[in-house]
């Protein structure tokens, strides 16, 4: 197994930095927005995106919340593994809401595809958008694309991209696992 | 989160500690879904689960029934009354009649104690024991340790009293494993003809006297006196069971501190404990009913996991 760095601290920096001046290029003071972190490793760029808009931008009272998409998955029993849930905390109502589903790696879609039923649950939103961190080229299984990326990665199959986050892995940086 | 070690829940006995466990976890996530507007996951859109009672029941067949339905499976529900168990089909021909329309699960109630286990010998298909006999009652013992969790903060610890019936009662037996398992301090209480001999054997203290129970307990657990299983006389009167083994509000309020609740239901009103005492504060009867579902979304959904 090698591993490379695919982006250090300071790149995902001024990434975070250009994707929080996205969104608000397009939501403004994000009144009747909410971000959804999906679970597990889309809660940290959720957190981190709200952050940097509210301390560096101002802007005041972000909805987020974070999404569980475990049961709504389509590879239940299919594999090896049995799925893990984790916490959905949305103390909100998306009706009517544009929703923007945050999550640092995109690859088949799959979680995603997940995701947009899962939000059905908490009512119908206006519009939702998608941001990801690295966005895996070629490599769909569904039609589904970002609204807002991060950087885009041609990958193999065989490799697997790896984000770490300070908070949860004591370090920012991603790296390009080759097994 | 890893996969329970059982493939069929048929009594606690069979389980570990950290299948326990497990099992509540899961349930915290499903008790949050079915607190949502839209208290509906698709997980198990593709497993057909059959629930076969043998025997009545009301909160247990609807919890189950809900549980299965908000995790999206397909139910199919039998009652002996209305079956051709009148005409004389045996269990196993019964219940392989059913699978063989493909059925994944089967949720039982039976009469006779290891109806579960027996089945689980014979069929193809995950077994889950809704109560059999004066056995087993699993899920009941399950969400009523998982409301003890919720209530207190752990169930390790804690002292808890099984006030009735213990002798005919398959939920006595079934907490008796689970509290103890996740090691609480057990005392059984009830007339002496309805305490099982060597019941001590479990690792449970005996206490005929109701009042010294109640001060020595966190939570008591009381039992309905199940009338329908007593063959022969147990106690004189009802009368005199309840002026003995009944709980009023005085009582709860002339002890030290204050106690919780629990009652697996049906409740006999004024027999085992008086209305007062069942819609009090202390009472968590109907946060048991609403566990129930999350706790039987739980069971099914993990066990489900394993069908391959």
């Amino acid at each position: 197994m090698s591993q490379k760095v695919l982006l250090s601290s300071k790149e995902i920096n001024i990434i975070l930095h250009r994707l929080a001046c996205q969104l608000l290029e397009n939501h403004l003071d994000f009144k009747n927005t909410v971000l959804i972190g999906i679970q597990p490793r889309g809660i940290f760029l959720a957190s981190r995106l709200a952050k940097i808009l509210g301390e560096e931008y101002g802007v005041k009272d972000i909805n987020l919340g974070f999404l569980d998409i475990t049961f709504y998955r389509d590879d239940f029993r299919r594999g090896e593994k049995p799925l893990e849930a984790n916490k959905t905390k949305i103390d909100f109502l998306v009706e009517d809401k544009k929703v923007v589903f945050i999550d640092d790696v995109l690859y088949t879609g799959r979680s995603i595809r997940a995701a947009l039923t899962a939000i059905q649950s908490f009512g119908r939103p206006m519009e939702i958008e998608l941001l990801t961190l690295i966005d895996r080229r070629f490599s769909r299984h569904l039609p589904i694309q970002p609204n807002y990326r991060g950087r885009q990665v041609d990958a193999i199959n065989g490799e697997k991209v790896k984000v770490m986050w300070e908070e949860n892995d004591g370090e920012d940086v991603i790296y390009l696992v080759k097994t | 989160m890893g996969e329970l070690s059982v493939n069929h829940l048929l009594g606690i006995k069979y389980l570990n500690e950290s299948d326990i466990e497990l099992i509540f976890e899961t349930a915290d996530h499903f008790k949050e879904v079915i607190n949502r507007s839209i208290k509906k996951v698709p997980s198990l859109r593709d497993i057909t689960i059959a629930n076969i009672f043998f025997e009545n029941s009301t909160r247990t067949r609807l919890s189950f029934e809900l549980a299965e339905k908000r995790l999206s499976a397909d139910v199919i529900n039998f009652s002996a009354g209305q079956s051709s168990v009148k005409k004389g089909e045996t269990l196993i021909d019964t219940v392989n009649n059913i699978l063989s329309m493909k059925v994944d699960m089967v949720v039982m109630r039976h009469p006779n104690p290891g109806a579960g286990i027996f089945l689980s010998k014979h069929v193809k298909a995950a077994i889950v024991n809704a109560g059999d006999g004066a056995h087993e009652h699993p899920t009941q013992a399950l969400l009523d340790s998982y409301s003890i969790r919720e209530k207190l903060g752990d169930v390790a610890g804690k002292n808890v009293v099984i006030v009735g019936d213990i002798l005919h009662s398959r939920v006595a037996l079934s907490n008796i494993f689970a509290l103890k398992l996740q090691g609480a301090n057990v005392k059984v209480c009830g007339p002496k003809t309805l305490l099982p001999k060597y019941i001590e054997s479990l690792g449970v203290g005996v206490e005929t006297n109701l009042k010294k129970a109640l001060n020595w307990c966190d939570v008591a657990n009381m039992l309905r006196i199940q009338n329908e299983r007593l063959d022969i006389s147990y106690f004189p009167t009802t009368r005199e069971y309840t002026q003995q083994f009944g709980v009023n509000k005085a009582m709860l309020n002339s002890l030290d501190k204050e106690i919780v609740i629990m009652h697996p239901g049906p409740i006999n009103r004024g027999v085992e404990i008086t209305s007062d005492v069942a819609d009090s504060k202390q009472s968590i009867i109907l946060n048991q009913v609403e566990n129930g579902v999350a706790i039987r979304m739980a069971v099914i959904y993990l066990l489900a996991s394993k069908i391959k």
